[in-house]
This record gives C-alpha cells, structure tokens and sequence, in this order.
C-alpha cells in the first residue's frame, strides 16, 4: 500500500525502547503529518532524544512501530539509505566534519551518496548557505564558526539531501544566548515554508509560535500533549505544570 | 668530476681511509645501485605496509567476530616474533611450497624473488604495527561525528574514507612517523636473503677492499640521511594537512 500525503508522514505507534535492562521508551504514539511542526519537551533524561534517533534509525526499537512515509523503520530488511535520504537529523553538537569547510560539509552527501553533479551540488550548497544566512563563510572550517554559524551550517548540511522530514535534537541547547536566535530563526523560516518538522527543545517562546503540536514526555511516556494555546496555558497534569513552571 | 674523485683516491694514498665507492668507478656503480635498492625496497614497503594498515583497522571494526579474530590473530603473530624470522620464514618456508615456474632456458625458478618476499615480509611486519596505529586514530575521531554522517546516508565504508580516516590521519602521523622510520631501518634484514640493498653492497665492497670501519660509517650516515628525507617529507605533510581552527586550539 502506497503512502500518500494525507496519511501521516511519521507516525509511532506503541514504540519501546530499552538500553539493556533500562527501558527509556515505554510505549510512545504519536502521528506527525506533512507540514506539521511537533515539538517534544520534558525533563532530561526522559527519553527524548532517544525517540528521534530512533526515528532515523540511529536507535533499534525493541516492540511497537515507526513509519516513515509508510515505510517501516522497524524492520530488519529496512533500506537505511532510502530512510535517511527522507529524514534530516540536526544535532546538538553540530556534528561538523571538522576537515571540511562550510561549502563541503553542505556538498558531501549529495556528491558521495547521491553520486549527483558536482557543478549543481555546489550551486545548490551555496543557495542553502545563502540560505541560513551564512554568505562569505563558505570557505571557513568549523573550527572557525560560532557555534551559531555550525549549527546553521548543519541545518544547510541536512537541507541538501532534500529531506522530507527534519529532526533537530535540542539544536539550541550548547548555544550562546546571543546565537540561539539566529539559529531559531532559520528554523521557522523552514517551518513556515512547510517543512515537516519534529523538534526537541527548551525554547518554550519557540515551541510556542512555530509548534502545531506539543509533547511533553517523561521517563519514557507522552505525559500530556496538545496545541500549543491550549497546552501552555491550561496543562492538566500536574507533572507538566511543574516542569513548565521550572522553565518558563 | 672526475678530480673529485682522484681527490678520495689521494686521501686514501696519503692518510688510508678508503673509499672506493667514491673513486672506483665499478664499486661507485654498485653503491648506486644498493642506495637505490634500498629507497626502493623502503618506498615499496612503507605503500604496501601503509595500506595494510587502513583496510586492517576498517577490518578490525568489522560487525563479523571471526574477521576481528583474524586480524587481531595476524596482529599479535607479527608484533611478537622477531623480522628476521619472519624473513626466514617466507623466503624459505613459504617460498618453498610455493609452485616453480619455467624459465625462458628450460630451467626452473621459484615464482617469487627474494626482493618480491623481502616487501612481503617486511609490510607484513610494519603493517601489523600500522593496523593498531590506525585503529588508535579511528577510536580518536568521536562517535557522533561518524554519526552525523551515517545520518546523512552515508555507508559503512563511505564514512570510513571520507570522514573517519582523513580525521584518523591528523591524528596518528607521529606514530606513523616512527613506525615507517623504523620500517626504513629494518629493510637492512632483507640483507638476510640476499636483496642487493646498500647493506649488502656495503658487505660486498669491504670484503674486496678490507675497509670495514669507512663503509660502516658511511652506511650510518646514508641511513641517517635517507631517515631525514623521510621525516622531513612527513613533518611537511602533516603541516599541509593541518585544518584551520581544529587539533590545536
Ligand atoms: N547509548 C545508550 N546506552 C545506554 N543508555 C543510554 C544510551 N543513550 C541514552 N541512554 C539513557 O537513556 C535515557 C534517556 O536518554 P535521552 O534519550 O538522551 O534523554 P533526553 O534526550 O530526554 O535527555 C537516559 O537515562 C540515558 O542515560
Ligand atoms: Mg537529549
């Protein structure tokens, strides 16, 4: 059965996950459609990060299902180039290859995993370093951006796989307060262009403005969950109050 | 040219140090080309030895238990016996079982030469030390960068060549720097079998001349130089390598 767009395009169902004998995931269900901006918050340590690798494949599963696209990621015969060219994955630590400049981080999986034109690649990367706001920078090393300035050059880095679906971990969490912004403004752009976006944050304003939909997990569960209007403002759990508390 | 040679011709004459690879014409020809075997037999090896080294360590984190085993199996087997026993053991062991091959005059000649088992031998040898060497470099790049790009659909392999091993690289050229220094030393044990490298014309050229002490010397000072050249070509390479703003900060 073909998947098409009004299905979900990532969509969890009852999903667990354990590191030997501790169990971080503990039956995890939610649907993200095309377009939709999820984010995903709770405290440290439950879970979250966890859950988006386990959404790329980073991280087996050991019961329940993941789809993307309608293809299962749970599966053994699962073709992970197929899977990873539709999911992007932004990380907290950037993740750079610090031996490449800007220009050939954006540049490398087109070339090597695509195997695509060197002249359009490059084109491309530098449409999407334009992009996130970092011309004149293209030929600099990681070791000699910002944190801000790699981080973007992650996202663009993602970007030019031609993901359908984003995963920021936490983007913003190793940033100074200065550079978050910058870095949270290059998501929204790509949010409001209809980007399917599922992101962990702490940036509650961000979560806020930009999120359809929030989660709040902890020690492994979907505690509460709801628009953003309604989740921030009127939460029921006392869990999720406390932490919104603590954060806000 | 030609008085510069007389000139060790009267050195000789007048105070007795000989050195007739310099004055004699025949033993000058055969110094060449035991110099040049032995830059040869290095430059061969430190090839064969290097490339031992990156496919053992992307064998050695092979998912397979049984590809680890091997290698670690061939690790430990080079690393603990002595070269010159290793040596022995291919020209005269192996090379023994191995098939004969015609010769164009009927007779019969082992399928490889001693030169062909002394850089067998010897990248064996070294390439067992670089296996661990790059392993070391491969465990210095972080898990998440290897990440990053299996993330982004890079293959197994694709990420060890272009991100693990440009990274390992940086991080192991002195170790690789001395164990391909002592790899240059050590192509003096395929004396042992025979190869024509500068140690056995030297041996050569002091049985015809009596003048032991003088080729002794000289050889020091060819090694020392041959060992400069190559330190010096990696030191300069390890700057062309450096990444602006990564490593040294
Ligand atoms: N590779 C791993 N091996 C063992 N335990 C892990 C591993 N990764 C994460 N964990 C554990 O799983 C739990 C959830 O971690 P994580 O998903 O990183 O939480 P979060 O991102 O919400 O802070 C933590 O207790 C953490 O110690
Ligand atoms: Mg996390």
């Amino acid at each position: 059965m073909a998947w098409t767009p009004d299905q979900p395009m990532v969509s969890l169902k009852d999903v667990h996950k354990s590191f030997g004998e501790l169990e971080v995931l503990k039956g995890i269900t939610f649907d993200v459609m095309k377009g939709e901006v999820v984010c995903i918050i709770g405290p440290s340590g439950s879970g979250k990060s966890t859950l988006i690798r386990c959404i790329n494949a980073l991280n087996d599963i050991q019961k329940g299902s993941i789809t993307v696209e309608g293809q299962e990621v749970n599966d053994p015969r699962l073709d992970k180039l197929e899977l990873r060219k539709k999911v992007g994955m932004v990380f907290q630590q950037y993740n750079l290859f610090p031996h490449k400049t800007a220009l050939e981080n954006v540049m490398m999986a087109p070339l090597i995993v695509l195997r695509e034109d060197q002249q359009e690649v490059e084109e491309r990367a530098r449409m999407l370093i334009r992009k996130v706001r970092l011309e004149g920078k293209e030929d600099s090393y990681p070791g000699e951006l910002s944190g801000g300035q790699q981080q973007r050059v992650a996202i663009a880095r993602s970007l030019a796989m031609n993901p359908d679906v984003m995963l920021f971990d936490e983007v913003t969490a190793a940033l100074d307060p200065e550079t978050v912004k910058e870095v949270l403004v290059t998501i929204r752009e790509l949010a409001e262009e209809g980007m399917t976006c599922i992101l962990v944050t702490h940036e509650m304003g961000f979560a806020r403005e930009v999120a359809n939909h929030i989660y709040f997990t902890d020690r492994g569960v979907i505690v509460e969950h709801g628009a953003p209007a309604t989740f921030f403002d009127d939460a029921k759990d006392p869990r999720t109050r406390e932490f919104l508390s603590q954060i806000l | 040219m030609e008085a510069f040679f007389e000139w060790f011709r009267w050195l000789y004459d007048e105070t007795g140090i000989n050195l007739t690879f310099v004055y004699d014409a025949y033993d000058r020809e055969r110094m060449i080309d035991g110099f040049l075997m032995t830059i040869w037999l290095s430059l061969v090896c430190l090839f064969f030895s290097v490339i031992i080294g990156i496919v053992g360590a992307w064998l050695q984190g092979s998912p397979l238990k049984w590809t680890r085993r091997l290698v670690n199996g061939y690790i430990q087997f080079f690393r603990n016996t002595p070269p010159l026993v290793q040596l022995y053991f291919f020209y005269f062991a192996v090379g023994n079982l191995l098939p004969k091959v015609a010769t164009d005059y009927g007779g019969e000649a082992p399928l490889l030469g001693n030169f062909a088992w002394a850089v067998i031998s010897l990248s064996f040898f070294a390439g067992a030390f670089n296996v661990e060497i790059f392993r070391a470099g491969i465990e210095a790049v972080p898990r998440s960068t290897v990440e990053a790009a299996s993330a982004l659909g890079l293959t197994r392999l694709q990420t060890y060549r272009h991100v693990t091993l440009p990274l390992a690289f940086r991080v192991i050229l002195p170790a690789l720097n001395n164990n391909l220094v002592n790899l240059v030393k050590t192509t003096t044990l395929a004396y042992a079998i025979a190869v024509p490298e500068m140690l056995y014309v030297a041996n050569q050229i002091w049985s015809d001349n009596v003048n032991v002490p003088e080729m002794m010397i000289f050889l020091l000072f060819a090694y020392i130089a041959l060992v400069g050249i190559l330190v010096w070509s990696m030191n300069r390479w390890e700057r062309s390598l450096k990444i602006p703003g990564f490593g040294t900060s």
